[in-house]
């Protein structure tokens, strides 16, 4: 559990840390609460030359209003999420996602922005910001740019991030309705069925995660909705389950649908 | 019956725990240690093709490599239990080498070994030792492992049996009564591989000292003295007192610290070697992959009944994996700690168990937390409760048809079962009976109607177990192919002042010792706590002793210490008498002093302690001091027992189970601290929840082992259980002078099967009648779906 030699570099703004980034290209890796990335690197599965922190840089841990959207800053630690009286108000189901990841020093350590761009399957957070229709915020060398959560998960571990790209914030719709529900494996608390459901208007929009190799808007629920749980039949639709050692393709697919009516009812 | 005994003290050794001032391996740093980094093998079984250790030898700050070509390759870690053939056949016994020559045979066995200035540098230049493998096939499965054409561990055999055996009343009979019986239930299933989990990983540091030619050895064990003998003895060959080993705090065993490996004697042999010190620490992914694991039987039995319900015969065949290797006691644990509950709390006349150990392309298996009991008791009590399901019969009621009635063994001799033990004491029907009526078992009956009504699964789960601590006498295990002597001493060294060292061969690696040992003494001498100190894991402050595994301390290791106890009271009493110038006989012993029978004349402890030392007007012929060491050999074992019961609701839709209710009423004899009995049983009692709902190792076909790492291996936490209701009775042990049984495994050997139990009772009336542990959601649900 002794990682390989790397290089350490604290930015203290975003504009160093993109610098950084663009000197040292592949090599570079950012470290924003490092509870998925530390873990990897002492196991030798990952090895990055040199760590950019960007958890000192001003300004990324902000939790404001913004008309009819609450932005979020990328370093905002899931706890403070938990906390925020805005979170709770505007976007409950964030907050709901946040409080069911890991345990209080996950919670006090790992960030908002270092959990999407991480990308694990099996996190809580895509799900909500799909359902959300949330915008994440890069900012890059050149120039910043808005990636719609619809766009921004591309497959295990991989995003529509450029390797020279920063998530700066994440813009959440306010909601009137929504909920996060999970069924958590025993050993990670991962996610093996995490389920966002928003409700606009008539309708709904529906995020899963855990279930497929890249968390996925189910399409098919949102438009078999009928007001009632019926829908959830349809949770995995066109959908390549997957399976591993603590739940196979049948019953995570099982979970998938039950999480979603339990969603849909709740 | 004193000051202290039967008050919950609160733990001495806790202060310094608390505080992150334990004095654990990993926290020593000597001048000029040097560390470690091994290199294992990625494969469950392949050829060693080649080393090349060259780009590593050159990297920054090694100092040292070593293969099995490079001096240490004659050297081999023993196994300290033989169980031979049943048809005389001498047990199988590969040599266990520190490190792989031509082959490796389990996943992450050590082939090299990288010694460097720093681990960082260790681990560096490790991974530039290049071995060429090539893999081949392996076997994992115990069952698999005995069928024709699968892959053998070690070549020189014609097949992978380690060992077979047997034990009980002849197979013919047995099979006879179940043939003639009213009803036979059947069970087959995986008692399933678990990873012990100690909190701290097993570290070593070795210290050549080349000016005396001697040694230390400071190791994370449960037992020092054993392991200097099996180090000095069977491995390297060193004179025993060249070799200090020092086991000062130790961050829990649960049975996987009490044997010998072989990165201890390795980093020992390297010491002399670069004459410097050697320090190892297993990180948690080589805790995984190297610390022996526990059970892995596969097993398939049968229990025969009359119309009564009453039990006529049991009949087990099982195939026990011993892994790539023999453990220190790892034949042990599936026969003569396994085989021998076979009789259980019960009456039943006729028992049989055939066992077959096979060799696995897996780390070796041995004793873990109950070794061998939990694996028994799991059986039976399943056996019983699916027998009284499939009878119509209540789990607790064919429990009550079948217990052996109460015996004090004083007035009412101890229980001959069928299996060679005999019990000491016990009092079955009165643990069942008392954890029925904390439950409210006929309010909770009607509350499972009323849910089912609802549609809610609840179900409740009896076990009732019995288990054998304080393994013993010596002259017995030895028979039984034991090489090693299983007796406990004691030294009691009272100074001048008056103020007490006790030494105690057992060992605490987090059972308390430091604070109820010193109770029992304080109160048998009648002095303040604080004026009595515990002292143990080092070789050089303890004459010997054979450390703390099997719930034995305080039933062996105390009463060696009240041996020790007597003889100072004994010999004082003599200084006594010289001093109040008075007869021996006239004198009586309380408080803390010798007082004159009838009269206020009387002399402190403490001024006989002073006397012995300052021996100026003292007894004619008598020696100075007040110095006592024992052996202690008990008699027997000794037979905690209990009673657990589990209340479950299971969820419809996802097949996870919750726990609602566990209630575990324990009888261990007498209790000297009861906070620290309950602190023994809810450990055990959450391990063995573990074992029922979230736990085990996985091995896939090629030998890999797919859940190494608490992301993937499910420990229980606090929020998987519930509020555990404890109570005990007290059936005192006759055999021994405290009238102490042992309760550091009893949680354990109880919990698991009153879990499945009720998991299996909450879905009886979809007709469920057995699961595979662990209950996953998965498998629940499965099993629902069917």
């Amino acid at each position: 559990m002794i990682p390989a030699k790397f290089d350490y570099i604290k930015a203290s703004s975003l504009n160093e840390a993109l610098q950084l980034l663009d000197r040292h290209g592949m090599d570079a890796q950012i470290l924003a609460g490092g509870q998925s990335l530390l873990p990897a690197m002492k196991l030798r599965l990952n090895r990055p030359g040199v760590l950019v922190d960007i958890g000192g840089i001003p300004g990324l841990n902000e939790i404001k209003e913004e008309g009819d959207s609450l932005i979020i800053g990328a370093n905002c630690i899931h706890a403070a999420i938990t906390g925020s009286e805005l979170v709770a108000k505007h976007v409950g189901l964030l907050a709901e996602a946040a409080a069911s990841i890991g345990d209080i020093q996950v919670r006090n350590l790992g960030t908002l922005g270092g959990s999407l761009a991480h990308a694990d399957p099996s996190a809580d957070y895509p799900a909500v910001v799909l359902a959300c229709d949330a915008v994440i915020t890069v900012a890059g060398k050149k120039e910043s740019r808005d990636i719609a959560a619809a766009d921004f998960f591309q497959g295990i571990f991989m995003t529509a991030l450029a390797e020279d790209e920063i998530i700066t914030s994440i813009r959440f719709p306010k909601t009137k309705k929504g909920t996060y529900q999970k069924f958590y494996q025993a050993a990670s608390r991962f996610a093996v069925a995490g389920v966002a459901v928003v409700w606009s208007g008539d309708g709904i929009k529906v995020g899963i995660t855990g279930v497929a190799d890249t968390p996925y808007r189910a399409t098919a629920v949102e438009e078999a909705y009928d007001g009632t749980g019926n829908a959830a039949t349809k949770a995995v639709d066109g959908v390549e389950v997957m399976s591993d050692h603590f739940a196979d393709a049948e019953y995570r697919s099982h979970l998938a649908r039950h999480m979603v009516r339990k969603a849909l009812e709740s | 019956m004193g000051k202290y005994i039967g008050k919950s003290v609160k733990r001495r050794e806790d202060i310094r725990f608390l505080k992150g001032t334990g004095r654990y391996t990993d926290d020593i740093k000597l001048p000029r240690m040097t560390h470690t980094a091994f290199v294992r093998s990625p494969y469950a079984h392949a050829r060693i093709q080649g080393v090349n250790t060259d780009a590593a030898r050159n990297a920054d700050g090694v100092v040292a490599i070593f293969t099995a070509a490079d001096g240490c390759g004659a050297f081999g870690v023993p196994c300290g239990w033989q169980v031979n053939f049943k048809n005389g056949e001498t047990m199988r016994e590969p040599v266990h080498p520190l490190l792989a020559k031509d082959k490796v045979r389990h996943l992450g066995e050590a082939v090299a070994v990288v010694i460097a200035e720093t681990l960082e540098q260790a681990r560096d230049a490790a991974e530039l030792v290049d071995v060429q493998y090539e893999e081949l096939a392996a076997v994992t499965n115990p069952r698999a492992a005995m069928e024709k054409g699968t892959p053998l561990v070690h070549d020189q055999w014609e097949d992978n049996a380690a060992f077979d055996w047997c034990i009980g009343n002849d197979r013919k009979e047995v099979e006879k009564a179940l043939a003639g019986a009213h009803h036979v239930t059947e069970v087959s299933f995986r008692n399933q591989r678990l990873a012990p989990n100690a909190i701290e990983p097993r570290s070593y540091i070795a210290d050549y000292d080349a000016n005396n030619d001697k040694y230390t050895l400071y190791s994370s064990t449960q037992n020092p003295h054993l392991i200097r003998l099996l180090l000095c003895a069977f491995v390297l060959g060193i004179p025993e007192h060249k070799v200090r080993v020092v086991s000062y705090d130790v961050g829990g065993g649960f049975g996987s610290k009490i044997f010998h490996y072989t990165e201890e004697a390795l980093v020992t042999w390297i010491s002399k070697q670069i004459r410097r010190p050697v320090k190892w620490t297993a990180d948690r992914s080589e805790a995984f992959l190297t610390d022996a694991h526990g059970r892995d039987h596969v097993i398939h039995a049968r229990m025969g009944f009359n119309k009564e319900g009453k039990i006529l015969a049991i009949l087990s065949d099982e195939y026990c994996a011993m892994g790539a290797y023999l453990s220190t006691f790892a034949p042990a644990v599936p026969t003569y700690l396994h085989g021998t509950l076979f009789q259980g709390v019960y009456t039943t006349p006729l028992i049989h168990l055939n066992v077959t150990a096979p060799f696995t392309h897996t780390v070796p298996l041995d004793a873990y937390r109950g070794a061998g009991r939990p694996e028994a008791t799991y059986l039976l009590e399943r056996l019983l409760s699916k027998g009284a399901q499939e009878m119509n019969m209540d789990q607790a009621e064919i429990r009550f048809k079948n217990f052996i009635p109460p015996f004090d063994g004083v007035k009412q001799a101890g229980y001959q079962t069928q299996v060679a033990l005999k019990y000491d004491s016990g009092n079955y029907v009165g643990v069942l009976k008392r954890g029925l009526e904390m439950l409210g078992y006929d309010d909770f009956k009607k509350e499972q109607e009323q849910a089912r009504k609802e549609g809610k699964l609840l179900g409740v789960g009896i076990s009732t177990y019995i288990e054998a601590c304080g393994i013993a006498p010596s002259a017995v295990v030895g028979a039984l192919g034991a090489r090693a002597g299983l007796y406990e001493v004691g030294q009691v060294r009272v100074q001048p002042t008056g103020k007490v060292n006790v030494y105690t061969g057992t060992h605490s690696h987090g059972q308390g010792h430091e604070t109820s040992f010193a109770q029992f003494v304080a109160d048998k001498l009648g002095i303040p706590i604080e004026d009595v100190e515990i002292e143990h894991g080092d070789t050089e402050q303890v004459a010997f002793g054979m450390g703390t595994y099997g719930s034995r301390s305080l039933a062996v290791g105390g009463s060696a210490i009240m041996k020790s106890l007597d003889k100072v009271l004994e010999k004082g009493a003599k200084i006594a008498a010289h001093k109040l110038e008075a007869a021996e006989a006239d004198l009586e012993y309380g408080d803390g002093k010798w007082t004159v029978k009838g009269t206020d004349k009387s002399v402190s402890f403490g001024d006989v302690s002073l006397t012995a030392y300052v021996p100026h007007d003292y007894p004619e012929g008598l020696e100075p001091g007040l110095d006592f060491s024992s052996f202690y050999d008990p008699v027997n074992f000794t037979y905690p027992f209990g009673a657990h019961i589990a209340v479950v609701e299971v969820c419809k839709d996802t097949g996870k189970v919750t726990l609602k209710r566990f209630i575990a009423c324990d009888d261990v004899g007498n209790i000297i601290n009861p906070m620290i009995v309950d602190g023994q049983i809810h450990g055990g009692v959450t391990q063995g929840i573990g074992q029922a709902l979230l736990e085990e190792v996985v091995y896939d076909e090629a030998g890999q082992m797919i859940n190494g790492s608490y992301m993937d291996y499910a420990m229980p936490r606090a929020d998987d259980l519930p509020m555990f209701e404890t109570d005990t009775t007290v059936t005192p042990c006759p055999h021994n002078p405290l009238g102490v049984k042992g309760a550091g495994e009893a949680g354990t050997i109880g919990s698991t099967p009153a879990v499945v139990n009720a998991v299996v009772n909450a879905l009886a009336h979809l007709g469920v009648t057995d699961i595979q542990m662990p209950l996953t959601p998965q498998r629940v649900w499965k099993t629902m779906q069917n």
